[in-house]
Formats: structure tokens, C-alpha cells, sequence
């Protein structure tokens, strides 16, 4: 099982679900390039200014591994990022798990995604009032300071924290893109896990991801926010052990 | 409690009037009263968010009544769009993952359409079991300082974007094509590439297959260094529409620099090339700088023509001049001590490394410029210490 994180946070934030499945998987997560524990050279502007870049690193890490029968949990926009990965290279991939997936965060034509182009500019203005906090006195803190060995307090220093130029780019390319076209690809069976509220996803959103791929599924959690592996990590578990368990020969 | 014990020395209370006011103010701002009436917004909410209590400063700021939030409202439902794209992505995460969270900026959507810009603190508070219980909140309005910061913010765009226009100036973005020659040019300002630096060259026409290329370096870097560097560019320029010897700009040059009110001086290639036959016959004048290598089809790179002093320093200064001939499959590399002496700790790349790196390469100018540039960015780890600048001439042949 492969877990890729979504805008914002770092693989730190699958660590209340990915060990359930750690029995019957070989589990394989990781930073997004710019994002957690990235090398920062790795990270080109010129490059990741669209989702198939990180789609690319996707398929990368599962060459370089050489993994086959990949059951990809991604959350938010790394949902529609492996979703790319897997329309791209079918034959590696077994299941998808799609938590808060948006297709589109824009409003469209007939389409709710519940945004408008407004409030993303508003979110970047956000981010760049938030990441004030980024200087270069904060960088040896967020690289990690020996001080501090509560895990909770290495995360405070370093989850969610991103260099500002990073985290405004992957914000553009994430709430700006629009991967609808590419659900009815997807050929392998899915499943959408979605949060009753959910201000990024809302709920009709997720339904319409279901809708559109062929072989979906959709489990409502009675959970709020965008990340229910961290606010209801065992409904969350619960709802993947049950997809899993559904598909005969599951890897 | 030494503090509840007004005779406690620890307290400062000596005269009968202090003592009274302690008094006062102990009583009156007792817990409830410190909660309603605190400087700052309060509220608590399940760990799903939805408000439990609320102070009566925060509901002040956001304009609502306890009934209007209490049991119904999500502290998300009262923030702008953007804020609830932040909170979503990075705020509830992290108060999940790491328990606390501190000085996030929020912005509060109030119902008059008005906004309250904020900082937030919040805890989760958990139970024995370790399961989330509630979330407390501290709101404090932030008003002035986010338009001080939003101030600081558009000055340091716009200090950003004098200095990459400054930087534009100062060197040539792309090197003009001349009939019968291969140039190749690179510069690379230290660090990010968002100061300026002091290495410069330029490549321009003086007259019918007749060319100027030139390359230097002033000392030291930032604004200042760029102001002198911009004053030698313009210089050169100026002086050779009338003056056709190198060594003769190299001395008006000094001359001038020696009268500017900078004491920093800078060191300088200086060549003019003239076309004939097949080939070109190049004047090198050199002040104080590297000096330049010649490639030649079949033996090894050697340095050519004579150091001469820096420029701006001595009085009187004397700059010989020499001539080379660049014949099909020749090339002259110019380059500054931001290739040679790029730093690996202790180590400097050096010039044996350059002669070795320009003899594998060839008179090839494109390829020399980029191999250079890579060898040395590679030898630094991919950050330059200094400036590099590189131009590389070639007869085609």
C-alpha cells in the first residue's frame, strides 16, 4: 500500500492508520517533493507547475520499488494526483483509496466544486500571512532542534510547514486544476472515503468522484473536517479494511 | 497561593492605598470575569468543531450572540473562505497530529460584511484515554499588525523586483549574434540568485566586424558594488567609441574610478576584435584580472597576454596591451575568480581543475561555458560562494 499526503502536511500524518494495514501490506509512504522531508534541491518551480509532475513522482517511487498489485491511499489532491499515476500505468496499481478527492475545487459551468477563482486568491494571501513565520532564524528549528524530543513537538516545528514559494506554487497547481476528465479512465475499483463536512470536499463533490469512475464506491464517514485519518482514524480504518476485504485476490 | 497573601514580602504592597487597590483587583477579576471580559477572544469547541462557550470580548469582535453560536456554528463557519481552505489544509491537521498550534493568522468574516484579521492560538484537550475532548482558543485581533505586516510584505515584493530589475541591467540577457564568431556567456550571482552581484561582462559593436567584449569584476557585493559596476560598464562603453586601444580604456577607466567617491576598485578583461580573413585578430587589455585562456585545435589551454594592476587603486597605473590571432578552431575563455576560487571548505577549485576541465572540453565555446558552470556549481554542492561570470569566444572551423 502506497500513501501519498496531500497539500499542506507530510507522511507524519498517516501515522494513525498506515499501521493497521502493516500485517497484511507492505506499506510505503512519502514527502511530496517541496513538502516534510524532501530534498530541497529536488524541488523545480519550472517542473512541478501541474499535477502530472507529482503524478510522475508517483510512478517514479513505484518503479524505483518496483511495486506491482499497489493499493494507492492518497488524501486530497494526492487522491487525483494517484488517480493520474494509476490511469497512467494500469498494470501496477490494484485498488484506489480516495480520501476527500476534489476533481476541481473551481466552480464550473454546472459543476460545484464550492469555490470561486476569488477565494483561492484569498488563500494565498492566507498563505503568505502564515508563512511570515518562515525566516531564516526558523529553518534550523525546522530542520530539527536536539532540544526538543517529544515527537508532538518535532511535528509542531516541522509538520505543515513548507517554504513559502513551495507552498504557493503546489496551492495554485492544487486548487486550480481540474482532473474530470480523467475518473471515467480509471479501471481498477475505488474507493472514495468522505467526511460528512468537509469545507475543502464537500460531500457532493466526493459523490460526484463516485459517480464518474466506472468501478467506485463511496463511504460516508461520520466524521467532520478534510482529514479523517487524523480526526477518525478507526472509522477510517474500519470503512479500507472493508473495501479491501471485498475484492477477492487483494494484494 | 504567596500571591493571595497581600502580606507576603514576595508582594509589593506597602502603603495602605496599594494594598487597597490589590484588594480591589483581586476581587474583581475573578475567573469568570477574567473569561468574559479578557483581552482576548475565548472559545472552546468539540474536537469536531462546533462551539461549546464563548467569551463576551469574542463575541463582541464577531459582531454574534451566544445563542447565534453555541450548539450551532463551527468556529470554520465563521472564517472567510480562504481562512477555511488554511484551516482545512494546515490548522486542523496539525492541531490533530501535534495537540497545539500558535499564531496562525485568520481572518473572521463578521455579518456586516467587515472582516476581523486574527491570530490564533489553540490546544486540544484530551481525555485519559488519550481521545480528543475539546479545543480551546485564543483569539486575539490583530488588526494593525497585519496591515504592518502586509506593509512589510509588499515592501520586501517591491525590493525584490528593484533588485532582479537592477540585476538586468547589469548584464546583457543575451549575447548578441556576430557573424563569423561563436560567443557563449554565463553569469551566476552568488547564493539564490536574488542579489546582486559585482561580476559583469558585455559583448557590443564599435564599428564593421569590429567588437568589444569585456568581462570584470568590482569588489564586494550588494547595491553598492552594483552601482560601481553599472559606472565601469558605462564607462567602457563610452570610452570606446573614441578609443581604440584596450590598454588606453583600461587607463581612462582607472582614472576614473581613482575620482568616483567609491573605494572599491575592480579588475578587468578587456578585449577588441577585429575580423580578418578567417579569423579574428583580438587587442587584450587586462587590469588586475585573470588572465584570459587560449584554446588552440591540438595543444593544451594556456593563459595569455599580462596581469597589469587593478583598476582604481594605484596612481599612474600602466596597462600593457597584447595582441592574439583567433584562427578556425581557436577559442579565448574569459572568466572571473568565481570559477577558480569557488570554495569547497578549505579546498578552492583552482586552476589546475579550470585548465583541466577547458582542455577535456576544447575550443568548443558553448560546451566550455556550460561545463564550467556545472563544475563548479557541482563542486560547491549547488550553491555558488561568489559570482561566476564566463564568456567563451570562438572561431567556428
Amino acid at each position: 500500500m502506497l500513501f501519498v499526503h496531500g497539500f499542506g502536511c507530510d507522511q507524519h500524518m498517516w501515522r494513525l492508520v498506515a499501521p493497521a494495514f502493516a500485517d497484511e501490506h507492505r506499506i510505503v509512504t512519502l514527502d511530496l517533493v517541496g513538502a516534510g522531508g524532501s530534498d530541497p534541491a529536488a524541488w523545480d518551480p519550472r517542473r512541478y507547475d501541474s499535477l502530472d509532475a507529482y503524478a510522475d513522482d508517483i510512478l517514479g517511487v513505484v518503479r524505483e520499488l518496483d511495486l506491482h498489485d499497489v493499493v494507492l491511499v492518497g488524501h486530497s489532491v494526492s487522491a487525483m494526483t494517484g488517480l493520474l499515476a494509476a490511469v497512467a500505468e494500469p498494470s501496477r496499481f490494484a485498488a484506489l483509496v480516495l480520501i476527500g478527492p476534489s476533481p476541481r475545487y473551481i466552480d464550473d459551468d454546472g459543476y460545484r466544486g464550492g469555490f470561486s477563482a476569488a477565494d483561492i486568491e484569498e488563500l494565498l494571501a492566507s498563505l503568505d500571512s502564515n508563512y511570515l513565520g518562515w525566516s531564516t532564524a526558523m529553518a534550523p528549528v525546522i530542520m530539527g532542534n536536539a532540544e526538543r524530543p517529544a515527537l508532538g513537538e518535532e511535528l509542531t516545528a516541522s509538520f505543515c510547514r513548507m517554504d513559502p514559494e513551495i507552498a504557493r506554487q503546489f496551492a495554485r497547481v492544487t486548487f486550480l486544476s481540474d482532473c474530470r476528465d480523467a475518473l471515467p479512465e480509471v479501471r481498477i475499483p475505488t474507493l472514495v472515503l468522505q467526511c460528512r463536512e468537509d469545507v475543502i470536499a464537500p460531500v457532493e463533490v466526493g459523490q460526484y468522484v463516485a459517480d464518474a469512475i466506472p468501478d467506485a464506491r463511496m463511504v460516508l464517514l461520520d466524521a467532520t473536517g478534510h482529514c479523517p485519518h487524523l480526526s477518525a482514524p478507526d472509522d477510517t480504518i474500519a470503512a479500507m479494511r472493508d473495501f479491501l476485504g471485498s475484492r477477492v485476490g487483494a494484494a | 497561593m504567596s500571591l493571595a497573601d497581600p502580606a507576603d514580602d514576595a508582594v509589593a504592597v506597602h502603603t495602605d492605598r496599594a494594598r487597597a487597590a490589590f484588594l480591589d483587583a483581586l476581587v474583581l477579576d475573578d475567573p469568570v470575569a477574567l473569561y468574559d471580559s479578557a483581552p482576548c477572544g475565548f472559545l472552546t469547541t468539540t474536537p469536531d468543531g462546533v462551539i461549546v462557550k464563548t467569551n463576551a470580548t469574542f463575541r463582541t469582535w464577531v459582531q454574534r450572540e451566544a445563542a447565534d453560536l453555541v450548539g450551532e456554528t463551527s468556529f470554520v463557519d465563521l472564517l472567510t473562505v480562504g481562512s477555511r481552505l488554511y484551516y482545512g489544509t494546515h490548522l486542523g491537521p496539525l492541531l490533530l497530529m501535534a495537540g497545539r498550534v500558535q499564531e496562525v493568522a485568520l481572518d473572521i468574516l463578521r455579518p456586516d460584511g467587515t472582516r476581523l484579521p486574527v491570530l490564533v492560538n489553540a490546544s486540544l484537550a484530551r481525555g485519559d484515554d488519550g481521545r480528543p475532548r475539546a479545543v480551546r482558543i485564543a483569539v486575539f485581533d490583530a488588526t494593525e499588525r497585519r496591515s504592518y505586516e502586509r506593509e512589510l510584505l509588499e515592501a520586501k515584493q517591491r525590493a525584490e523586483e528593484l533588485a532582479r530589475t537592477l540585476q538586468h541591467t547589469l548584464i546583457p540577457p543575451t549575447v548578441p549574434a556576430i557573424a563569423g564568431l561563436e560567443v557563449a556567456a554565463a553569469y551566476h550571482p552568488a547564493g539564490h540568485g536574488t542579489d546582486v552581484g559585482g561580476d559583469f561582462y558585455d559583448v557590443f559593436e564599435v564599428g564593421d566586424d569590429e567588437w568589444v567584449v569585456t568581462l570584470g569584476d568590482v569588489c564586494g557585493k550588494g547595491y553598492e558594488a552594483a552601482i560601481v559596476t553599472s559606472l565601469v560598464r558605462h564607462t567602457i562603453r563610452a570610452l570606446c567609441v573614441t578609443e581604440r586601444s584596450p590598454s588606453a580604456v583600461l587607463a581612462a577607466l582607472d582614472e576614473v574610478l581613482q575620482h568616483h567617491e567609491t573605494d572599491r576598485f575592480c579588475t578587468a578583461v578587456l578585449l577588441r576584435l577585429r575580423r580578418e580573413g578567417d579569423g579574428w585578430s583580438i587587442d587584450i587589455g587586462i587590469g588586475g584580472h585573470p588572465r584570459p585562456l587560449l584554446l588552440r585545435r591540438g595543444s593544451a589551454p594556456e593563459p595569455c597576454a599580462g596581469r597589469g594592476p587593478l583598476l582604481g587603486v594605484l596612481h599612474d597605473a600602466t596597462f600593457e596591451e597584447s595582441t592574439v590571432r583567433l584562427g578556425p578552431g581557436d577559442a579565448l575563455l574569459l572568466y572571473t575568480d568565481g570559477i577558480t576560487e569557488g570554495r569547497r571548505g578549505d579546498e578552492m577549485y583552482g586552476e589546475d581543475r579550470l585548465l583541466a576541465t577547458a582542455a577535456r572540453i576544447g575550443p568548443r565555446p558553448h560546451e566550455l561555458v556550460d561545463a564550467l558552470t556545472a563544475a563548479v556549481l557541482e563542486f560547491q554542492d549547488g550553491t555558488l560562494r561568489d559570482d561566476v561570470a564566463v564568456v567563451a569566444l570562438g572561431v567556428p572551423g
